[in-house]
């Protein structure tokens, strides 16, 4: 691990030499690969299958970004990242785009200088313990043992969280979610927490799942999204309205079945300028006019993509809650083609 | 005849510095020299330049920032309003801290593996090689990581020590309880009138010094050999019991008690730092015991023989003839496993111990992004830690070499 982050500042130190303010859509363009930064992989988010395909909810968004941007939802060479790495591959120029299920916050956006596109999972940090113990509340763990997954906002929200309800913790960093699973199953902790949607899909895994419970407090927000570098404006429209095509594609019930035969024409002047049959918004983004039908070719729209790999039928089982369209009550929502 | 002149002074010309063996070779470490410095300066330069276009520079204004996130193991006080300089510095002792431990604790593993490698006891010959083969060829991570887990399966969870009838109990009249989470110890409580009982202690330690020096003095002036074990170990405790006493236990303990979901009171010993500290010693140790073996074999066999022919025991012959000659052949490897031990304690995260890698080139490093900026001040404190230690060893090496006279 440390190796990967002194790795990692050499390249910031070596490899770009004058990448990071040239053009990435020439770059991503004249490589014909779109580099993408991904977990090392985590069930549902970005994981290999068993042939080695990358598959996955962020996976889909590079897979989309690389369609819209070269034709070809295959042309995409995964960065497998951790926690650590991620920034720096990033910054250096290694990595064009990062969908790492990343959490968007100011210091982030601001301090690190990237730029988030947009949010494709809302989530939040939630609490898991043993139905045993008899916790109704998060706000009873006074003096607890908690195992955290290190690396990620986790920290600081668990100890603001504590710090606000004069409560106090044991706090056990652990690297990895399986590790601390394993502690957790072993009572070394009474309490796990990471992102609610992380707590549930391990749940998913225990022997018994119904001897554990989530509390009913989600202490922080995750907005998690792809994220580019700052500097390269027309880069980021793309990838920003990538990730909105998806979702407006979803909204104006546009999937992957019936792609081809809205694409011909329809009587809904968005849906033909979201597919390009109308106005030049491919050419404002210096791509062609099918751009955006590349893009939901792949794996379709946003829905279709959140079914396929987190959603209710698959073993992850996450329901939509906050990640809906803001039509059915999420928070899911994207600003009009025009 | 003639007398023969002084060779005559040849003047320095500049083609000799490639021609001249006398200046050749200095002529091409300067060159190496140079280059060094260039490319050092280029691989600088070139990062400094690239940072500044990704609008980014090296600031170390983040260790000045609140840091945000809380440690488990805090020997000063630190809480999450700190800053990252303040964490980074929890990490520096709580490093030092297993890396002291461990270094004391490996030593005397590694010195009495080694002393029973050579035991003429074949039994206990081949338990110990066995211990050094086994310890020695498998990564220190793996054992970190077997012996937490062991330990967290093995020992009972604090819950195991709740209800009417526990599964599992505390051991020494319910003083020290014993979880999957660490250890927890009896902790004094200093009151009134205990810098008395202190001070009573410490006149005795001085006491049992004195005493000793006495009985040598004796069997050196007079022969005759006073028993010093009992003598010292009665002074060790009898009065500082006796003060306690008299003045009406001021030094008391805090016993640990199980409060909500943990023990609270006492001292804790966090579960990781066991593992971490058992796991680096057990394996160090293996190494040690090998240098103690090479040290004993390199001490002549004429040295055991003559001190036998003098009448010594077995064990006076170790340890007044063997080991200090030993020592001499131990200590210089013995630096490289303190360095190893210090280095490897940085696997500390695996079990979720926040050493300095845990908190400056872990959490810090994440959550500011200020990866290169960490990553050089986490080398500089491993590499002023190491040189320390290298240091003084090195001092004690000098004073352990044989003194020509």
């Amino acid at each position: 691990m440390k190796k990967s982050v002194f790795l990692g500042a050499l390249t910031v130190a070596g490899i770009i030499a004058g990448g990071a303010s040239a053009a990435t859509l020439d770059e991503v363009k004249a490589r014909g690969k779109l580099n993408c930064g991904v977990t090392t992989g985590v069930p549902g988010f970005a994981e290999p299958d068993a042939s080695g395909v990358w598959q996955g909810f962020d996976v889909a968004v590079c897979r989309a970004v690389a369609a819209a941007v070269l034709g070809d939802g295959n042309a995409v060479e995964f960065v497998p990242t951790t926690g650590k790495t991620r920034f720096t591959a990033l910054a250096s120029g290694e990595i064009d785009l990062l969908a790492r299920n990343t959490t968007w916050t100011f210091s982030r956006d601001v301090d690190l200088k990237f730029e988030f596109i947009g949010v494709n999972y809302y989530d939040g940090q939630g609490f898991m313990v043993p139905k045993e113990l008899g916790v109704a509340s998060a706000k009873d763990l006074d003096g607890a043992t908690v195992c955290i997954q290190t690396g990620t906002t986790t920290e600081l929200n668990l100890a603001d969280f504590f710090r606000a309800n004069s409560i106090s913790y044991e706090p056990v960093p652990i690297e990895t979610g399986a590790e601390a699973v394993q502690q957790y199953i072993a009572g070394a902790c009474d309490v796990y927490t990471t992102d609610a949607s992380a707590l549930a899909a391990q749940r998913a895994n225990f022997e018994d799942p119904s001897a554990h419970v989530l509390l009913p407090e989600i202490i922080s927000k995750e907005p998690l999204g792809p994220l580019v570098r700052h500097g390269d404006n027309e880069w980021a429209d793309i990838s920003r309205w990538t990730l909105n095509a998806l979702i407006a594609a979803e909204e104006l019930g546009v999937t992957s079945v019936n792609l081809e035969e809205l694409s011909a024409g329809t009587e809904n002047p968005e849906i033909n300028r979201l597919l390009g049959t109308e106005g030049e918004l491919g050419s404002m983004l210096g791509l062609d006019a099918g751009w955006a039908k590349a893009a939901l070719g792949v794996a379709g729209n946003y829905g279709e993509i959140f079914e396929q790999n987190i959603g209710a039928a698959t073993p992850i089982g996450l329901a939509r809650g906050l990640n809906a369209q803001w039509t059915d009550g999420g928070l899911i929502y994207s600003p009009p083609f025009r | 005849m003639t007398t023969l002149a002084d060779p005559h002074k040849e003047s320095f010309r500049l083609s000799m510095l490639l021609n001249d063996t006398r200046y050749r070779s200095l002529t091409f470490q300067f060159i190496a020299l140079v280059a060094i410095i260039a490319t050092m300066a280029f691989i600088g330069g070139n990062l400094v330049r690239n940072l500044a276009e990704a609008g980014l520079n090296i600031s170390y204004d983040f260790l000045g920032a609140q840091a945000g996130y809380d440690i488990n193991q805090r020997p000063i006080s630190y809480d999450s309003q700190d800053t990252h300089g303040r964490a980074a510095m929890v990490g520096l002792l709580n490093t030092l801290i297993v890396a002291f431990l461990g270094c004391i604790t490996a030593t005397i593993i590694g010195v009495v593996a080694g002393v029973l490698r050579l035991s003429p006891n074949w039994l206990v010959r081949k338990i110990m090689a066995f211990y050094v083969e086994i310890f020695r060829n498998v990564p220190v991570l793996i054992w970190i990581l077997i012996i937490f887990s062991i330990m967290i399966n093995a020992a009972p969870a604090p819950n195991a020590f709740r209800g009417d009838e526990p599964t599992a109990s505390m051991w020494l009249f319910d003083s020290i309880a014993v979880t999957n989470r660490g250890v927890y110890l009896p902790k004094p409580v200093w009151g009134a009138g205990s810098l008395l009982v202190v001070g009573v202690f410490i006149a005795s330690i001085i006491g049992i010094f004195l005493f000793r020096r006495y009985a040598r003095k004796q069997l050196f002036d007079h022969g005759k050999l006073i028993p010093t074990f009992w003598p010292s170990v009665a002074l060790f405790f009898i009065p500082v019991i006796l003060a306690q006493l008299v003045l009406g236990t001021p030094v008391s303990l805090e016993y640990p008690a199980l409060k909500g979901f943990n023990f609270r009171g006492g001292i804790t010993i966090l579960g990781s730092l066991i593992a971490l500290w058992f796991a680096l010693s057990i394996y160090t140790g293996a190494f040690i015991a090998e240098n103690v073996r090479a040290g004993i074999l390199a001490v002549s066999k004429g040295q055991t023989e003559a001190a036998g022919a003098l009448g010594l025991r077995p064990g006076r012959i170790m340890n007044l003839v063997v080991l200090p000659q030993a020592l001499r052949v131990i200590i210089p490897p013995l630096i490289s496993q303190y360095l190893n031990i210090t280095k490897n304690s940085s696997l500390a995260i695996a079990v979720g111990y926040m050493d300095l890698t845990g908190t400056l080139g872990g959490i810090t490093l994440l959550q500011t992004g200020r990866a290169i900026e960490s990553v050089l001040l986490l080398m500089l404190f491993y590499l002023i830690i190491s040189l320390s230690i290298s240091f003084f060893m090195n001092i004690y090496n000098n004073t352990m070499k044989l003194q020509e006279r």
